[in-house]
């Protein structure tokens, strides 16, 4: 099964990237096999319905779980139609986050847990 | 002529010179422009005849036509459409998110099976009234509307050419901004003489210069401050127009809701006066 994790960086040792939307990374893990795939977020510097399209290029990846930091009201839509179980508050590195969820360690959340545009940085 | 009155620093006195000005001149129309916070009414006190709902065509889905081909949701350029293809065999999902849309109807122009429509949304009204002779339009944007663009396009269109026209602009050089200023004939930049009222008037210009609309800077409170506006517009051939004191009673009458020239008849004639610098300035720019 395909996982995704919102990374800071294109290996499983970054940080996991606490945006959804505006995360760096995503890493798609394969729970089976444990091969990952790293995609650079073509969203990060658009200024509006990121949520959204992230969401629809992870849907797009026959991933069933999205492991994140935080999720906006958006994303949340999106990635729920889509079938997808979202994780928020996970933090540590991404192979940690793995480990984690495999040992089933995290719970879904039935709710986003953070407004939109949270993920903008505030000091621009 | 449409003059409209900017600033790129909030509080510097756009509403207080848009105002005035409008109250010394004759045949005038006046447009509120800042529809997130109209607030010219508080002075001019219209007597509204007329209000109207104010909408934006958003996207609606026929689920019963849509074959879940993403064209919509690939034109969007505002990402307010989301297309869940069926899987395992579900049905597939379109998701409309109506604050995310700029009601360009880009879905509904490329839907190959016309499954696209457009409802109105209500966004917030425009309210037509008059206050003595002056004309007088505004609009007002409802709370939590993140996009007033469309509102202040839909108060514009009330300009009557055959009247002088001044538009209160939101502050800012964002894009309410742009869509007030557009097609004025002159822009009128109030700011204040401080390193606030200086960087943000220098973004201001640039967007004007952009949008190659003529313009000029009112500096208000004057007198305190420092002189780097003044030197600013000198070292780059920007007319001053006007200068307004610090005086506690503008303040008194300000936060009265009174007109300065209502109450100091010495305002009168240099808002006329502004005026016909700015009238000899469009007519140069047009040689």
């Amino acid at each position: 099964m395909k996982i995704c994790i919102t990374s800071q960086g294109d290996n499983l040792n970054a940080p996991v990237d606490p945006r959804f939307g505006r995360c760096a990374y995503f890493i798609i893990s394969d729970t089976e096999t444990s091969d990952f795939e790293a995609i650079k977020n073509p969203n990060l510097e658009n200024t509006g319905g990121v949520g959204v399209q992230s969401s629809q290029l992870i849907a797009n990846k026959n991933v069933k779980v999205v492991i994140t930091g935080n999720v906006g009201p958006n994303a949340f839509q999106t990635l729920q139609a889509s079938g997808i179980d979202i994780i928020t508050g996970a933090t540590g590195s991404v192979n940690q986050v793995i480990e984690k969820y495999k040992k089933g360690e995290f719970k879904t959340t039935q709710n986003p847990n953070v407004d939109s545009k949270h993920g903008i940085p505030k000091d621009i | 002529m449409i003059v409209s009155v900017a600033s790129g620093k909030g509080g510097t006195g756009k509403t207080t010179v848009a105002v005035n000005l409008a109250l010394s001149l004759n045949n005038v129309q006046f447009l509120d422009c800042d529809v997130e916070e109209p607030n010219a009414h508080i002075f001019l006190k219209p007597n509204i005849t007329e209000q109207k709902k104010a909408y934006i065509p958003v996207p609606e889905i026929d689920q019963s036509k849509c074959n879940y081909c993403g064209k919509c949701a690939l034109v969007c350029a505002y990402h307010a459409i989301a297309v869940i293809p069926g899987q395992n065999q579900a049905t597939g999902k379109v998701l409309v998110f109506p604050h995310l849309c700029h009601g360009c109807g880009a879905c509904q122009y490329f839907c190959p099976e016309h499954a696209v429509k457009e409802i109105n949304r209500t966004i917030g009204i425009i309210e037509i009234g008059k206050c003595g002779k002056l004309d007088f339009v505004h609009g007002k944007l409802n709370v939590s509307e993140p996009m007033s663009p469309p509102l202040i396009r839909q108060v514009k269109a009330h300009t009557n050419p055959a009247q002088t026209v001044i538009i209160d602009a939101p502050p800012g050089t964002s894009c309410p901004v742009i869509a007030s200023v557009q097609a004025s004939d002159f822009c009128i930049l109030v700011t204040e003489p401080t390193p606030f009222g200086l960087n943000d008037l220098v973004l201001a210009v640039g967007a004007l210069q952009k949008l190659k609309i003529p313009f000029g800077v009112i500096i208000n409170r004057s007198d305190i401050g420092n002189n780097q506006v003044a030197q600013y517009c000198q070292e780059n051939s920007i007319p001053l127009l006007m200068q307004i004191p610090f005086d506690k009673e503008i303040a008194v009458l300000y936060a009265q809701g009174i007109p300065l020239v209502q109450k100091k008849k010495e305002y009168l004639n240099k808002f006329e006066h502004l005026y016909q610098q700015i009238s000899s300035l469009v007519s140069n720019c047009k040689q």
